[in-house]
């Protein structure tokens, strides 16, 4: 594979993983929190109704996770495709 | 001891830290100065974003907003974290590659042209502008509701305490008085939640109590009570929003867009020393905003529980304390319109009788729960650091643009380094002056200005910055007008439909049921339309343009910072 190649598969496969991590941000928030939210609340988690748990609570615990996975992948594919920093 | 004396023992600690700091930290350099030399740990650039993020209308006012509207306060909260997965997948570790000091910097350089840089310029300098001046407004209304001193002396407290820091330290001095200033924060923000979380449902974490069963022994979960309790006065169910799908959903993207496109915001991550540190120090940023987020809207239906258990049909002669106290500040008001002696809270407007500032939620909370008094003290140092945290990171961006995007790169490119350093003091300096002004004269419309400077965000740098990364085809003529077209869409828009110009309109006439707040989202729209349109039409970048956003898309050969 020649230099400008790699780079191309290293910038896909960034994208990829935006693509798939933007669509579960999407879902937990405007998904669950917002559009599903009528539907969601017909089912309780202790006190929580979970359309409105999701607007308040579960959301923002799900944009963590997104990021800090984001990290690890990136991490991961900036040291396969070589151009990570010491 | 009493409230104030704990509040001035508190305060005149926390102060004397940030002013230590402020002199350990002087900055050495215009490196110093813009990014703090490039050297900030991630987890020390993770604090101090969120102390910059987080302003006195997080601290003070989100939990009382989220309170009084329901399910519908969640546009905020999603809002306003949700931009950090933006900011952390889509726009920091590119720009952190780039390596310049500014948001001009890269909008000018990406575009090759000074127009597009001095747009930028204005544009941060506006949405900088409308913000601070909240928030020394808010440190004059601390000092004076805690310390009992006049707003407009509190004002001028805060401007001496920020101008000491930020002349002196620039973004090095700013940089280590955000984490200190995290710290006092969150601590004056989670004890009281705490406390109150123990009291009413016997849970130690407010996010669990939150969903949890009243400590009454009743067994009814306080989210059911809470809804019971709007039932009975009339109020749409906490639970339930009020607000039409498609503006929760304008909201929410404007704020999270917004978020993204603050030039305050952005500018932390040019402060880490690697691509690999600006996606960490992102995700470091929303966890220790997270704490106080997911904190906030406990707190409200706490409060909210609270306030209808100790007011609604309580007769007024046997208020507790706390009432009469915050009655006497204007911020509760009670007018006994049916003569019977007692508190008729209702939704009912014509029946009505108690009006409470939403600001209270937070400040009153300790005294409504019967904290200690040294708690109350905290969290009027919590509600300082706030305010003069978030203050300080925007008065950095304006004279920045000042001595960096005007002076160096575009009136005087010769200038020395020292120069430079000067002209950076003084644009500091300046806009201390300016933002105090605007502290001790607010003009009437500062509420509605800032949700302009999410919307002005959203339609003018976010759509820009994520084009010049992800488009490479994207060129000076289509980022310009799309610019320049998303930010006078939303102007028009709220000049319209919040300040009523331009004929003005009532809520019935929204360009598709969006309100003002939401408009952002359909301005970043247009911008986006139009940067594609035009683009297309016109000649691709320069060879070397395109060369600098091959390169901005692999982390190796950032710029090294210095470690401090």
């Amino acid at each position: 594979m020649t230099q400008e190649d790699k780079m191309k598969a290293y910038w896909k496969q960034n994208l990829k993983y935006l693509a798939v991590l933007l669509s579960i941000w999407f879902i937990v928030s405007y998904g669950f929190g917002i559009l599903l939210v009528d539907q969601l609340n017909a089912i309780r988690i202790g006190g929580f109704k979970l359309g409105f748990w999701f607007a308040q609570q579960g959301s923002i615990y799900g944009f963590v996770v997104i990021i800090f996975v984001y990290v690890w992948l990136m991490n991961k594919l900036d040291k396969k495709f070589d151009v990570h920093e010491d | 001891m009493d409230i104030q004396t704990w509040t001035y023992i508190i305060v005149g600690i926390s102060f004397s830290i940030y002013i230590g700091i402020a002199i350990w930290s002087k900055a050495g350099s215009t490196k110093d100065f813009y990014v703090a030399g490039g050297g900030v740990s991630p987890f020390a650039n993770g604090l101090a974003t969120a102390a910059d993020w987080m302003s006195a209308a997080s601290f003070i006012s989100m939990a009382g907003l989220i309170s009084f509207m329901g399910y519908d306060g969640g546009v905020y909260l999603m809002g306003w974290t949700g931009g950090y997965v933006l900011l952390a997948l889509l726009l920091a570790p590119y720009l952190r590659k780039f390596g310049k000091f500014t948001v001009p910097d890269f909008i000018g350089d990406r575009y090759y042209s000074n127009v597009a840089r001095t747009v930028a310029v204005v544009c941060a300098i506006i949405v900088s502008f409308t913000y601070v001046a909240g928030q020394m407004r808010g440190v004059g209304v601390v000092f004076a509701r805690f310390l009992e001193v006049p707003i407009n002396t509190g004002v001028y407290i805060g401007m001496g305490l920020v101008f000491f820091y930020a002349v002196l330290g620039g973004m090095k001095g700013i940089t280590y008085t955000q984490v200190a200033q995290y710290c006092v924060l969150i601590f004056a923000y989670m004890v009281p939640a705490i406390f109150i979380s123990i009291q009413l449902t016997g849970s130690y974490f407010p996010q669990v109590g939150f969903g949890g069963t009243l400590a009454d022994g009743s067994g009814t979960f306080l989210l059911d009570k809470l809804d019971g309790l709007h039932r009975e006065l009339g109020f749409s169910e906490y639970t339930s929003g009020s607000k039409s799908v498609m503006d929760v959903f304008a909201i929410t993207f404007a704020l999270m867009a917004g978020t993204a496109g603050l030039p305050h915001v952005i500018v932390r991550f040019f402060t880490v020393p690697r691509v690999k540190d600006a996606r960490l120090s992102a995700g470091y940023a929303l966890v220790f905003i997270a704490i106080l987020y997911t904190t906030a809207p406990a707190i409200g239906a706490f409060a909210r529980t609270n306030l209808i258990n100790t007011v609604s049909n309580a007769p007024y002669s046997s208020v507790p304390e706390w009432f009469s106290n915050w009655e006497e500040t204007g911020l509760i008001k009670f007018e006994d319109k049916n003569k019977d002696g007692k508190i008729q809270y209702v939704a009912d407007k014509e029946v009505n009788e108690l009006t409470i500032d939403q600001d209270i939620m937070v400040l009153a909370n300790p005294e409504i729960a019967k904290l200690p008094n040294w708690v109350i003290a905290l969290v009027a140092a919590g509600g300082l650091a706030a305010a003069l945290s978030t203050a300080a990171g925007l008065l950095l961006v304006i004279s920045t643009s000042l001595s960096h995007d005007l002076i160096k790169k575009q009136i005087n490119p010769d200038i020395t380094e020292k120069g430079e350093l000067i002209w950076a003091r003084i644009g500091a300096a300046a806009a201390v002056l300016v933002a105090g002004y605007f502290g001790i004269n607010p003009p009437g419309f500062v509420a509605a200005t800032v949700a302009l400077a999410f919307g002005l965000a959203a339609s003018s740098f976010f759509p820009a910055i994520i084009l010049g990364i992800f488009d490479k085809r994207m060129n000076r003529q289509g980022a310009i007008s799309g610019m320049v077209a998303g930010i006078l869409l939303m102007l028009f828009y709220m000049l319209k439909y919040k300040l009523q110009y331009f004929g003005g309109g009532t809520p019935d006439d929204w360009w598709f049921g969006i309100s003002p707040e939401g408009f952002g989202t359909v301005a970043m729209i247009a911008n986006l339309l139009i940067s594609f349109v035009v683009s297309r039409a016109t000649a691709p970048p320069p060879e070397n343009v395109q060369e600098i956003v091959e390169s901005i898309r692999f982390p190796r050969g950032a710029g090294k910072g210095h470690m401090h």
